[in-house]
């Protein structure tokens, strides 16, 4: 399975957010620490959930990066995130 | 404490802005932690860098002690503040203005504002 659907199948079940949308930026990163042929070493993630309303950006990262601890130890080399509560623009 | 924690929590002690970092400020090996120290040094923040890739202690050590899987991580006065998204996303929102400013930490309100202006 790709490690995207992986990730999106996780982040779905541990947020259910409103919006998700995962980019994959591995070739923007071509050559770069971490790149690999093939791609996905390098991913953008925005998502808005109601689970992160109240929190700061820090925690915000935190819970992602709990979910994706896996991933992020293994195959992913960088998540860039941007991360909203409903409404938040 | 480990010796790397207890080490990490002297630097972060010892100095108003810390960035630990792939590299250093005048020779980053990575774009993440490039971007951030050219955004303190663009602002013309006083910041010491620690770069991670002199020791592998160091590098595990400060995702341990942060709680923080990735590397940049900026330090203000002995806090975690964040990582690359965040530091450019409260760049361009100015609240690390407000961050700097609240720790005393000098830095150019012009440079910062110049900033904004092109990535408005």
């Amino acid at each position: 399975m790709p490690v995207a659907t992986t990730i999106e199948d996780k982040l779905r079940q541990a947020f259910a957010p409103e919006a998700l949308e995962l980019i994959d930026e591995s070739e923007r990163h071509r050559g770069h620490g971490g790149w690999r042929e093939g791609g996905e070493t390098h991913f953008r993630l925005r998502m808005t959930a109601a689970a992160f309303a109240g929190q700061g950006r820090v925690a915000r990262q935190r819970a992602v990066n709990k979910v994706l601890a896996e991933e992020l130890a293994g195959p992913v080399h960088a998540l860039a995130m941007e991360l909203r509560a409903p409404g938040e623009a | 404490m480990s010796d790397i924690h207890a080490q990490i929590k002297d630097t972060v002690d010892q100095n108003d802005v810390v960035l630990f970092m792939k590299g250093t400020k005048s020779m980053p090996q990575c774009g993440f932690s490039s971007r951030v120290a050219q955004i303190l040094t663009f602002m013309e923040v006083p910041f010491k860098d620690v770069n991670v890739l002199d020791s592998a202690e160091m590098r595990d050590g400060i995702k341990t002690f942060s709680d923080w899987p990735t590397i940049p991580q900026l330090y203000i006065k002995g806090e975690f503040v964040g990582g690359c998204d965040i530091i450019t996303e409260m760049t361009l929102s100015g609240e690390l203005d407000k961050a700097l400013a609240d720790a005393g930490v000098a830095f150019s309100k012009e440079a910062a504002e110049k900033i904004r202006e092109h990535n408005g």
